[in-house]
């Protein structure tokens, strides 16, 4: 039983890190600063939380209890992944984007970002 | 005991935020969240002037396993977009989202969502919060991602706030 503990924390560890890799590779293989977003997002979400699980599963295997800081990690990465990629995507928008690119809101308002009149 | 804890529920999150925090089950560490539970509240509430209805709270339970489940498929499907797809054949689109909800706080609930979620991330909110803008990485048919968005999130959203 412990042996198969072991073999599922080493295999989680190393699906995290694969994840984690692909995601880096994206931010370098990506042209848009726009597309590179998404791998900085996504993709590595599945890599801290496959070490989190890891992380829970080891420390209940070595018998130290439960540790709940795993739970809280997720919390906030859930809290501030997509802050962080609104205020990057924001930043571009306004500072190197053709507002023209953009699609119309739909609305009587303009995105946003934009400064009025664009 | 409505003046010493205007908002129960941020002080009973931050109660439990701070005991896992500290991860040991001591009386000491129950003090302490207390008091940050009834301080924090008091001293912050000038900052949030309007509380968010959550018409059915339970329904925020089988949404966030929805959510996790599309996390998971979307961190393979991005995964499979950086390895196996050439560079030129990716089609990045910018959609426009309507959006029914009107309460903030479900938008902002949306939003993260969509970030999370297969291939998609809220870029930006019309001025008068009526509409979302969202890039997608590869979007063959941007009609049918926004309208993914709109039944499987924006109505599920709906539900439960509104």
């Amino acid at each position: 039983m412990t042996v198969l503990l072991e073999i599922l924390v080493a295999a989680l560890l190393v699906l995290g890190g694969t994840f984690g890799l692909i995601g880096s590779f994206g931010l370098l293989k990506l042209k848009d600063p726009m597309q590179r977003l998404h791998p900085a997002t996504k993709a590595t979400t599945i890599g801290v939380g496959a070490a989190l699980v890891a992380s829970v599963l080891h420390l209940l295997l070595i018998g130290a209890g439960i540790s709940w800081h795993e739970i809280l990690v997720t919390l906030f990465l859930f809290l501030t992944a997509p802050l962080s990629a609104l205020f990057l995507a924001k930043t571009h928008i306004l500072r190197s984007l053709d507002p023209k690119v953009l699609p119309p809101t739909g609305t009587d308002a303009a995105w946003a970002t934009l400064p009025r009149g664009k | 005991m409505k003046r010493l804890f205007p908002h129960p529920v941020l002080s009973l999150a931050l109660a439990a935020l701070w005991i896992l925090l500290v991860n040991h089950w001591t009386l000491g560490s129950l003090v302490l969240s207390l008091i940050l539970a009834t301080l924090i509240p008091l001293l912050s509430a000038r900052w949030w002037p309007y509380r968010p209805v959550i018409r059915r709270p339970l329904g925020l339970i089988p949404y966030t396993l929805l959510v996790l489940r599309d996390v998971i498929v979307a961190n393979f499907q991005v995964a499979r977009i950086i390895l196996f797809l050439p560079n030129d054949r990716i089609r990045s689109a910018w959609i426009s989202v309507p959006l029914d909800l009107t309460s903030p706080e479900a938008i902002s609930l949306l939003a993260g969502t969509i970030t999370m979620t297969p291939g998609t991330l809220t870029a930006d909110v019309s001025a008068d919060g009526r509409a979302l803008l969202v890039h997608s990485l590869h979007a063959p048919d941007p009609d049918a991602i926004r309208d993914e968005i709109k039944t499987r999130y924006e109505s599920r959203l709906k539900r439960i706030f509104e």
